[in-house]
């Protein structure tokens, strides 16, 4: 747990610092912007689908399900972020009671 | 991931009123980010960590989505490598957020140090509204002050509070940090472009899962999806 935390954290603090200081040009290139752009996307997709539909190695389809659902209506809706997670833990709850 | 378009004015004489709308803005994004940082806090130890974990990751890594993400990995059973990757990437966003700062801020020495630990989306969001230099300065170090401060306070009470409870998933807390996914990706999706890699994304990745280790299958269809979209 320890390395995780440190060596992400090490890692996202370079990054930062990189930003910072190195010249315009490297990062300014089209092909970098890109897939700074498509990154973000890509990730918080393939977490979402892989923390909702997999237990260790297993896919799987319980009550997180419900909750996914029910997180992405309420960000149709419009709802602040907390409204959001709040909502999705919820019914997650009462799907398995 | 927070809207927050203050500053109109470029005057001197309009920097009294400026001021006081960006600290308004600054302060607004911090209690927004405090709040979300309580949900983090759960999440953490609900995941496994302790709460020394959870509060180093919020004072060291501070970057709300790398965070969830890391967290969410290892409570998957996902090994430290994956999970710290995983959390690099997400995070490599604010290597561009710095490029776009670097001119505005003009910070060297320990200073370039303490900004880099706050370039995050909140920070730049606010900073990049404003007009003038100035606002834009104080709209960098007053949002990612306040939303420091805030997000560590949040982090500590939400550690806390989910430490007093037995079994965290009684209260579908491990549904929460797909449901925080999703609200920090929807602003991205306005496109059909975005919404084509998050299909390639998401289909990898679970196709992936029952062949590689825990944790290596979000790396591997964020490879693929980013190929495949630099490609078209």
């Amino acid at each position: 747990m320890w390395a995780a935390v440190l060596l992400g954290s090490l890692g996202c603090f370079l990054l930062k610092f990189a930003g910072l200081s190195v010249p315009k040009q490297v990062l300014e290139n089209a092909r970098m912007q890109k897939i700074a752009a498509l990154l973000p996307i890509a990730l918080l997709s393939a977490l979402i689908v892989i923390q909702t539909f997999t237990t260790g190695r297993h896919l799987v389809v319980d009550a997180r399900a419900g909750g996914l659902v029910v997180a992405c209506v309420a960000v149709l809706l419009r709802a602040p972020f907390l409204v959001v997670v709040v909502l999705a833990c919820a019914a997650t709850a009462l799907l398995r009671m | 991931m927070i809207n927050s378009g203050t500053g109109s004015g470029g005057a001197p004489d309009s920097w009294p009123a400026d001021r006081a709308a960006v600290w308004r803005a600054a302060i607004g994004v911090g209690v927004a980010t405090g709040a979300y940082g309580l949900s983090f806090g759960a999440i953490s130890i609900a995941a496994g960590l302790s709460t020394l974990q959870t509060c180093a990751l919020s004072l060291l890594l501070f970057s709300g989505g790398s965070q969830f993400a890391l967290v969410g990995i290892l409570g998957g059973g996902g090994g430290a490598i994956s999970a710290a990757a995983t959390a690099i990437l997400l995070g490599s966003r604010n290597a561009f957020y710095g490029l776009r700062l670097s001119s505005t801020l003009g910070v060297t020495g320990l200073r370039r140090v303490a900004a880099a630990q706050i370039v995050i989306d909140e920070s730049t969001a606010v900073s990049t509204a404003q007009i003038t230099p100035r606002a834009a300065r104080l709209g960098f170090w007053g949002t990612g002050g306040a939303v420091f401060l805030l997000w560590n306070l949040g982090t500590l009470i939400g550690a806390w509070g989910a430490g007093a409870m037995s079994d965290p998933t009684v209260f579908g807390l491990d549904a929460a940090a797909p449901a925080a996914f999703v609200a920090l990706l929807a602003p991205r999706m306005r496109t059909a472009e975005p919404w084509l890699i998050a299909l390639v994304a998401s289909g990898v990745a679970l196709a992936s899962v029952p062949f590689v280790p825990i944790g290596v299958p979000v790396l591997f269809a964020a490879v693929v999806a980013i190929v495949l979209g630099v490609r078209r």
